[in-house]
C-alpha cells in the first residue's frame, strides 16, 4: 500500500463516491417510477472497478456487466450521458438504444455492459489479442461476477487466452450472489480464484473493498499483461448492497452477514484511511461529497431535459455502411 | 480467368485480401498447418505467418472472440467447422455480434466473418448435414451469404471481409470440390444482388447454395418438355435482391422455391410472403416450396435422399403450376 499517493487516494474516494452517489440515485428515481428498464446497483462494489481502472488508459479496453454503471465511470464515462442513456434519451451514450444493461463507448475503450452473464469474457479475450496482434500494448480487463465463472465462456475465453498467452486481466466481482443463489449453493469451491490453476496462469483473492489493494493488485497484473506475460486471474471479495435488480429486496442474504459487510464498505474505509493518514479532514471529505452530489444531479436534469430519439432514426446504425 | 475448385476460390478471395489488409486475420479450429478440415485453408498457415490462427475446440471463445478483436479494429475471419456446431456459440453471434452497432448507438463496428459449411448428401447425418442459414436471416445485424459457384465465392468472400458487419458466409460441403472459372487478383462481388444462372420466360425457381445446380439441372430437362425456367441465385439472402426476384416473376408469373433446409420455418417461405405481399398480382399460379422434410437428417443414404430436395421433385413443382 505504501506507494498510493495522497492525491492517488483522493481521486479513488472521488470516483468510488461518483459511483456510490450514481447509484444512489438511480435507485431513487427507480423507486419512483422515473427510469424504464431494469437496473442492476453496483453499489458496496466500487472499490474493484476504482482499483482496477486506475492503471487503465483510454486505449486499454474493458467488458463490462449487467451491473456496469461502477465500470463505465471508473473507465472515464460521463455521468451526464450515462444518466440520459438509464433515461432513453438521444443524449445518452447509446442514443437511448441500449439502456442501463447494454452503455458503452468505445473510444473509450469500453466495449459495453452486457445482459448476457459472462458473454463479456470472450470479447475481452478477442481485444486483447486485437492488442497482442496490433502489438500496441494496451490490454484488457474482463469483469464479471462470482455465477458468470460458472459459464462455459469463463473456461473458453480463460483457457483461449492462456494458450495465446493474451495481455487480458480477468476481475472476478465475488459479491457471493449469482441472483439470488448464495455462492455456497453454485459452486463448490470458496475462492474463484482457484480456478486460475485450471489454465496455468496467476490467481489470486484479495479483499474487493480495500481499493488500495485493488489497485495494487491489479496494477501488477496489468503491467504483467502489457509486458507480454499474459493473463491473470483476480477475485475481489466484495458485496452488493441493493438486490439483484431494483425491485429485489434481497430476502435471501441473512441479515446478520448483511449488516457485517456494511461496516465493511468500501467507501467508509477509505473515508478511515483517508483521515487516519492525515490525508484528509471530514471537512474537506464533506466538500467532496457535495461537490459530486451537485455533479449527479446536473446530470439528471440533463438527462430529463434532453429529447428523446427521434421515431425516424428507428432503423439507422442496424449495419454499418 | 483461371479454373480453379470452389474451395481454391474461397482460399484466394481470403488470400487476397490478407494480401491486401494487414488486419485480415483467419481463426478456427484446424485451420492452421492441418488447413482446415476442408482444405478451405491449407497453405495461408505458411503464407501468412502469424496470421492463420488454430484454436481449441472452443466454438464460442472462436466467435466470441472475434467479437472483441472486430470492435477493436481487426478483421477476423473465423471457421466454425460445420454449420452444425453455430448452437455452440449463438449467444455471441446473435447477442453480441449482431447487436452492438445498434445497441451501441451506432458507434461501435463489427467486421467479422463467419466461414462455415453446410449441406447433406454425404450421409453425415443429422448434426453434420444441416442447412440452417434461416437461423441468420432472422437475426437483424448480421449479413448471410450463400455462394453456389468458384467465381461467386470467390468475389463474395472479398466483400464479406470488406464489410463493416458480422457476415455468416456459407460454404456447401458438396461444392467444394466444384470446379470453374474464377477472375484473378482482385475480384469483389457485391452483397445483396442475385444472379440470374438461367434465363428463362415460363417460371422462376429461386434457390441459393448446392440447390441453384440442382434448379439447373431440373431447368434443362424441363426445356427438353417445353417449359422455359428461368433459374435466380440470391448469392447472398441477407441483404436481398427482391427486385430481382419480383422482375423475374413479373416476367414469368409462378415461382419456385428450391430449399435444402427443413420446410417450416424455412427462408424459402420468406421469399413467398414477399412475392406475395409484394408481387400478387404477378402470379398465375401457387407458389411452391421444394425443401427438406421436417426431419432430423437421415444417417442411410436411401433415406437422406427422400428428405432433400432433388431435381425430380423440382420438375415435378414446376409442373404442378401448369
Amino acid at each position: 500500500m505504501s506507494d498510493v499517493t495522497k492525491e492517488q487516494l483522493l481521486d479513488f474516494y472521488k470516483t468510488m463516491l461518483t459511483i456510490r452517489k450514481f447509484e444512489d440515485k438511480a435507485a431513487e428515481l427507480f423507486a419512483a417510477g422515473r427510469l424504464p428498464g431494469f437496473v442492476h446497483l453496483y453499489s458496496g462494489e466500487e472499490a474493484v472497478a476504482t482499483g482496477v481502472c486506475a492503471s487503465l488508459t483510454n486505449k486499454d479496453y474493458i467488458t463490462s456487466t449487467h451491473r456496469g454503471h461502477g465500470h463505465l465511470i471508473a473507465k472515464g464515462g460521463q455521468v451526464d450521458k450515462m444518466m440520459a442513456e438509464l433515461f432513453a434519451k438521444v443524449t445518452g451514450y447509446c442514443k437511448g438504444r441500449g439502456g442501463s444493461m447494454h452503455i458503452a463507448d468505445v473510444d473509450l475503450g469500453i466495449l459495453g455492459a452486457n445482459g448476457i452473464v459472462g458473454a463479456g469474457q470472450p470479447i475481452a479475450v478477442g481485444a486483447a489479442f486485437a492488442n497482442q496482434y496490433l502489438k500496441n500494448d494496451a490490454v484488457s480487463v474482463c469483469f464479471f461476477g462470482d455465477a458468470a465463472s460458472n459459464r462455459g465462456t469463463f473456461h473458453e475465453a480463460l483457457n483461449l487466452a492462456s494458450v495465446w498467452k493474451l495481455p487480458v486481466i480477468f476481475v472476478c466481482e465475488n459479491n457471493r450472489f449469482g441472483i439470488s443463489m448464495n455462492q455456497k449453493d453454485h459452486m463448490n469451491i470458496v475462492d474463484v480464484s482457484q480456478r486460475a490453476i485450471s489454465y496455468g496462469i496467476p490467481g489470486v483473492t484479495i479483499d474487493g473493498n480495500d481499493v488500495a489493494a485493488v489497485y495494487e493488485t491489479a496494477k501488477d497484473a496489468i503491467s504483467r499483461a502489457r509486458k507480454g506475460e499474459g493473463p491473470s486471474l483476480i477475485e475481489c471479495k466484495t458485496w452488493r448492497h441493493y438486490g439483484h435488480f431494483q425491485g429485489d429486496a434481497g430476502l435471501y442474504k441473512d441479515v446478520q452477514e448483511q449488516e457485517e459487510w456494511l461496516k465493511k464498505d468500501p467507501i467508509l474505509k477509505l473515508e478511515e484511511k483517508l483521515k487516519v493518514l492525515n490525508f484528509a479532514k471530514d471537512t474537506e471529505l464533506k466538500e467532496i461529497r457535495q461537490q459530486i452530489q451537485g455533479q449527479i444531479d446536473a446530470a439528471v436534469a440533463f438527462a430529463e431535459n434532453s429529447p428523446e430519439p427521434s421515431t425516424e432514426d428507428v432503423l439507422a446504425d442496424v449495419y454499418a455502411p | 480467368m483461371k479454373k480453379m475448385t470452389y474451395a481454391e476460390a474461397i482460399r484466394d478471395g481470403m488470400r487476397v485480401e490478407m494480401q491486401r489488409d494487414a488486419n485480415v486475420y483467419i481463426a478456427g479450429e484446424d485451420v492452421g498447418k492441418f488447413g482446415g478440415c476442408f482444405g478451405v485453408t491449407a497453405g495461408l498457415f505458411d503464407e501468412f505467418p502469424g496470421r492463420v490462427l488454430d484454436t481449441p475446440i472452443s466454438e464460442t471463445a472462436i466467435v466470441g472472440h472475434a467479437v472483441g478483436a472486430a470492435a477493436a479494429g481487426l478483421r477476423p475471419v473465423v471457421e466454425i467447422m460445420f454449420i452444425d456446431f453455430m448452437g455452440v456459440c449463438m449467444d455471441e453471434l446473435f447477442n453480441q455480434a449482431a447487436k452492438m452497432r445498434y445497441m451501441f448507438g451506432g458507434k461501435a463496428k463489427v467486421p467479422m466473418v463467419v466461414r462455415t459449411p453446410c449441406g447433406g448428401g454425404m450421409t453425415a447425418s443429422a448434426q453434420h448435414s444441416q442447412c440452417i442459414e434461416a437461423w441468420f436471416t432472422h437475426i437483424p445485424g448480421i449479413k448471410t451469404i450463400m455462394p453456389s459457384t468458384p467465381a461467386d465465392a470467390k468475389g463474395l468472400m472479398a466483400a464479406a471481409i470488406r464489410d463493416d458487419n458480422p457476415v455468416m458466409y456459407i460454404e456447401h460441403k458438396q461444392l467444394l470440390a466444384m470446379s470453374g472459372e474464377v477472375p484473378e487478383g482482385e475480384y469483389v462481388i457485391p452483397l445483396g444482388k442475385a444472379d440470374i444462372k438461367r434465363a428463362g420466360s415460363d417460371v422462376t425457381i429461386v434457390a441459393w447454395s448446392w440447390m441453384v445446380h440442382k434448379a439447373l439441372a431440373a431447368a434443362e430437362q424441363l426445356a427438353k418438355e417445353g417449359i422455359n425456367a428461368e433459374v435466380v441465385d440470391l448469392r447472398t439472402l441477407v441483404p436481398l435482391d427482391k427486385e430481382c426476384i419480383l422482375q423475374s416473376v413479373a416476367k414469368t408469373n409462378r415461382l419456385v422455391v428450391v430449399n435444402e433446409a427443413v420446410r417450416t420455418s424455412g427462408f424459402a417461405g420468406e421469399i413467398a410472403a414477399i412475392v406475395v405481399e409484394e408481387g400478387f398480382d404477378l402470379l398465375d399460379a401457387p407458389i411452391v416450396r421444394v425443401t427438406a422434410l421436417d426431419i432430423p437428417v437421415p444417417f442411410n443414404a436411401k433415406l437422406e435422399a427422400v428428405y432433400l430436395p432433388n431435381e425430380t421433385k423440382i420438375i415435378a413443382a414446376v409442373k404442378s403450376l401448369f
